[in-house]
């Protein structure tokens, strides 16, 4: 009996959880709710951002713009194609304003599948370069992303490396760590090899990557380590996981080398930003990525991750500065969504892992 | 009128529960061969490393479980009471546990590989790999067998061993030519569901770079969004395990074996023999549970230095995966009560048959369910809303997939099985015969029920919501496949951070996991081993 009642109340606690969690649980996206909030917050007004990028580092950034502006943020984080994938089935129910994303692909990607509408506006303009936002306004960069080569000092000197193409060569057999093709960084700069020399070309490329047998480590962070250890020469890496490491270790034996600085220029990526088609905050989201390509903005939204602004008045960290200028590859961005499906075909048809 | 009822209830639960594997299957019926070639060269690996990995896990799992079973069973040696005991404990970590630890500190630059280049000058084979993966999953899984293969071997009578002694087989020959033919039943059993785990596993397997069918689901629904291609994958993937499912069946046969007497008796194993017992079973405890708990522990302390999430963080991850976990629990029992009630009150053999198969589930593969309810529930979704919107004017948006409902659907469908046979089991002990003495002892009906029927049924229906609940908190295919948007919880997290090589991350969320996971291996362990 004693035992039958404390199953019970077991029980009877479970279900209180339950339902305490059904209720609770699901506060963000619901409409009714939101109108509620939009009648509180009404002097300084409210924007909802979905964003792909991390946690952690979006927060101050938000505060610092509801402090200057009065504006609240409130957002949700999620993957890229989750997202997409929500916008989607929300259609003109969405509570969102702003998308935030991590790769100019999944931009591409968004505006079009009509997620996105066009923004007209002349501060976007100014403050961010042509190639680093959509020709027809739906979406503009905020943080510029190197993806290029690095290589362990102890093993490689600089001038042995030179561009992606030549990481084919045989004589980097057994020498090299890449990304898998599961992540979107991969799949960008697969695209741009396409956009720079045509299907074949760049297929034979990572052909010769792949024959060069590479250790595949799906973590940036990791493979650097990696390199640093020993376990391969050369990684290609977003620059900011080198900039995170050895701003812990500055004794790294791990440094940076810009890639195809005799040709097109380095492999640069974005974390960008859109309104969405069914915005009803269009105002306030408009302010916040005009505010977030502003000085301010670039300075709290680029340091607190080591990345360039893409605001071409505002200096970057001083420790990537201190890497020095490079060329860029000044393809349009946007150019890394049209050809991402072709680029993840090519990886599979060459047994990129 | 209740027997109306009674046909109906089973009936409409089967069609619930059936309907996203029903969804697949016809998904694999009529193949859609667009969809495989955009898959591409993908496809021939997926399959070939899903069957390695179902030979491999098999192999791995079967040899330590046997051999670990049988050295408990059948002898003495040095702490082989504890270690009867403690070796089922591996069962309390997710095998992306396991695979996340092993990787962070095997893989080139993890500590080991590191010392062992720095001390031994040897350097370690490449751990993310198809050897990788088993060495790994064969650990976490291997106890499904020896639970059972111990089972089995108890039942085998002393007389059969007996017999083999006097016939002068070898210890080892009389486990390979006695204890295991008449413990084959049991055996069968445990290695089905080290085979269903494989299959479900996507993470280690990511993480290792060994793409399964399990993780071409997650790959072309998670990373590309692509329903069409993920639910093609989804039904191969379920022709594998329909595969292990009939293969269990065909090995277990129609065997029932009958033993007289008690079971074997224990012999000692002194000395060198006696001791390598000792040193083989501790070996395994150490990879298996002991040293990665403790790694774990210390990155969650190292961690707390430096929170790379906020506590309000995670808290909220845990209550999220409580709520969910005990949400399922929930509507489980509820109806796992109602079917093993229903049938109870005596049904036509369609009906049984169909309840028999409601509770299938659990043989399905994880990302299989989620697809499948996705598919199931989506198409539901998008109907409502036009229909509201057409007649009503209001739509009401996204209520099943939107929302926890669809995943509380989804892990119902997967996990009814558990809280099913939990309930049947302590509601069959209830026989007319104990109602009928009770009755003409001049108890009334009210009284049969609260002092005879609810006590003698809450125990087993305590257990099946709590193996259900800790299935929950350790799910993550599904999980991440129907998750309203934005909604991490604690095994969402592990996977997350773990992927970026945020070791301490992910440290506590799966401490939380493991803890969780012990209250059921403590509950075996009480029933004995």
């Amino acid at each position: 009996m004693k035992e039958m009642r404390r199953t019970l109340a077991v029980l009877a606690g479970l279900l209180l959880l339950a339902t305490a969690g059904c209720l609770t649980g699901e506060q963000e996206p619901v409409g009714t709710q939101k109108e509620e909030r939009v009648a509180e917050a009404k002097e300084g007004g409210v924007v909802y951002v979905y964003s792909a990028r991390h946690y952690g580092h979006m927060e101050p950034v938000f505060e610092e713009f509801m402090k200057e502006t009065g504006i609240e943020v409130r957002f949700t984080f999620g993957k890229d194609a989750e997202i997409r994938e929500r916008l989607k089935a929300e259609g003109r129910f969405t509570p969102a304003d702003v998308y935030i994303a991590v790769d100019a692909g999944n931009l591409w990607l968004a505006a079009q599948e009509g997620l996105l509408q066009p923004v007209e506006s002349e501060v976007l303009e100014r403050n961010i370069p042509a190639n680093f936002r959509d020709p027809e306004n739906r979406w503009f960069g905020l943080t510029m992303r190197v993806r290029t080569i690095v290589y362990n000092t102890e093993r490689v000197s600089p001038e042995e490396l030179s561009t992606y193409e030549d990481l084919a060569d045989p004589r980097w057999k057994d020498r090299l760590c890449l990304r898998p093709s599961t992540k979107v960084y991969t799949q960008s700069l697969v695209a741009s090899l396409i956009a720079a020399h045509g299907e074949e070309k760049a297929e034979e490329i990572v052909r010769g990557w792949v024959e060069n047998n590479p250790r595949f480590i799906d973590s940036d962070t990791r493979i650097i380590e990696t390199v640093a250890a020993g376990g391969c020469d050369v990684g290609v890496v977003m620059h900011y996981y080198l900039a995170r490491l050895l701003d812990r270790n500055p004794d790294l034996p791990v440094r940076i080398f810009w890639a195809n600085q005799e040709d097109r220029g380095v492999h640069v990526n974005i974390v960008g930003a859109g309104v969405t088609k069914y915005a009803k905050n269009r105002d306030e989201a408009v302010r916040l990525i005009e505010w977030l390509s502003s000085e301010k903005g670039q300075r709290l939204f680029a340091d607190g991750n080591f990345e360039y602004p893409i605001n071409p008045e505002v200096e970057p960290h001083p420790l990537v500065k201190g890497w020095g200028e490079f060329r860029i590859d000044p393809i349009n961005v946007a150019e890394y969504g049209r050809l991402q499906a072709k680029a993840i075909q090519l990886m599979e048809r060459v047994g990129y892992r | 009128m209740l027997r109306g009822a009674a046909g109906i209830l089973p009936l409409f639960i089967f069609l619930l529960v059936a309907l996203p594997v029903l969804k697949v299957l016809a998904e694999v019926a009529v193949p859609s061969l667009e969809t495989w070639r955009s898959l591409g060269p993908l496809l021939p690996l997926m399959l070939r490393n899903t069957l390695l990995l179902l030979l491999g896990v098999g192999a791995g799992s079967f040899l330590l479980g046997v051999s670990l079973a049988w050295l408990t069973t059948a002898y003495r040696f040095p702490g082989s009471r504890y270690f009867e005991v403690l070796l089922i404990l591996p069962l309390a970590v997710p095998t992306y546990v396991l695979g996340y630890v092993y990787m962070a500190t095997f893989d080139y630059a993890g500590p080991f590989s590191t010392a062992a280049r720095q001390l031994l000058g040897i350097t370690l084979p490449e751990i993310r790999s198809g050897y990788g993966a088993v060495a790994v999953m064969s650990l976490v899984l291997y106890p499904y067998v020896y639970v059972m293969a111990r089972a089995g071997f108890r039942q085998v009578s002393s007389s059969s061993i007996d017999v083999s002694r006097v016939m002068g087989y070898t210890g080892l020959e009389t486990l390979i030519k006695v204890a295991l033919p008449l413990s084959r039943p049991a055996v069968a059993a445990g290695m089905a569901l080290v085979m269903m785990e494989a299959l479900t596993d996507f993470a280690t397997v990511r993480f290792f770079n060994f793409p399964t069918l399990s993780e071409g689901i997650i790959r072309v629904w998670y990373g590309r969004m692509n329903l069409e291609a993920a639910m093609e994958l989804a039904g191969l993937l379920l022709l594998f395990a329909l595969a292990v499912v009939s293969l269990e069946h065909r090995l277990r046969g129609r065997a029932q074996y009958f033993q007289t007497g008690g079971g074997m008796e224990k012999r000692p194993l002194r000395g060198v023999r006696g001791a390598a017992a000792a040193v083989f079973c501790a070996s395994v405890l150490l990879l298996a549970f002991v040293l990665p708990v403790l790694q774990l522990t210390l990155w969650a302390l190292e961690e707390t230095a430096a929170p790379s999430a906020s506590p309000e963080m995670y808290l909220q991850l845990l209550s999220r995966s409580l709520s969910l976990a005990a949400a399922a629990a929930l509507v489980c029992v509820l109806i796992a009560i109602v079917l093993a009630g229903v049938l109870q009150l005596g049904t036509g053999r369609v009906v049984r048959r169909l309840a028999r198969l409601s509770t299938m589930g659990y043989a399905v593969p994880g990302a299989v369910v989620g697809v499948g309810t996705l598919g199931v529930l989506s198409s539901f979704d998008h109907r409502l809303n036009s229909l509201l919107e057409g007649t009503l004017g209001f739509a009401p948006g996204l209520i099943a997939t939107g929302t926890v409902v669809g995943l509380i659907y989804a892990y119902t469908v997967k996990f009814m099985t558990i809280a099913y046979s939990a309930v049947d089991s302590s509601l069959s002990r209830i026989t007319p015969s104990i109602i009928g003495a009770a009755r003409s002892l001049g108890a009334r009906p009210l009284e049969v029920v609260r002092d005879i029927q609810a006590p003698m049924a809450v125990p087993g229906i305590a257990a099946g919501a709590v193996l259900v609940f800790v299935d929950v908190m350790k799910e993550l295919p599904i999980t991440l496949i129907l998750r309203p948007f934005g909604y991490d919880t604690l095994a969402v997290w592990v996977w997350q951070m773990a992927a970026e090589s945020l070791w301490g991350g992910a440290a506590l969320p799966a401490l939380t996991i493991v803890l969780a996971g012990i209250i059921p291996v403590a509950y075996i362990i009480r029933r004995g081993v």
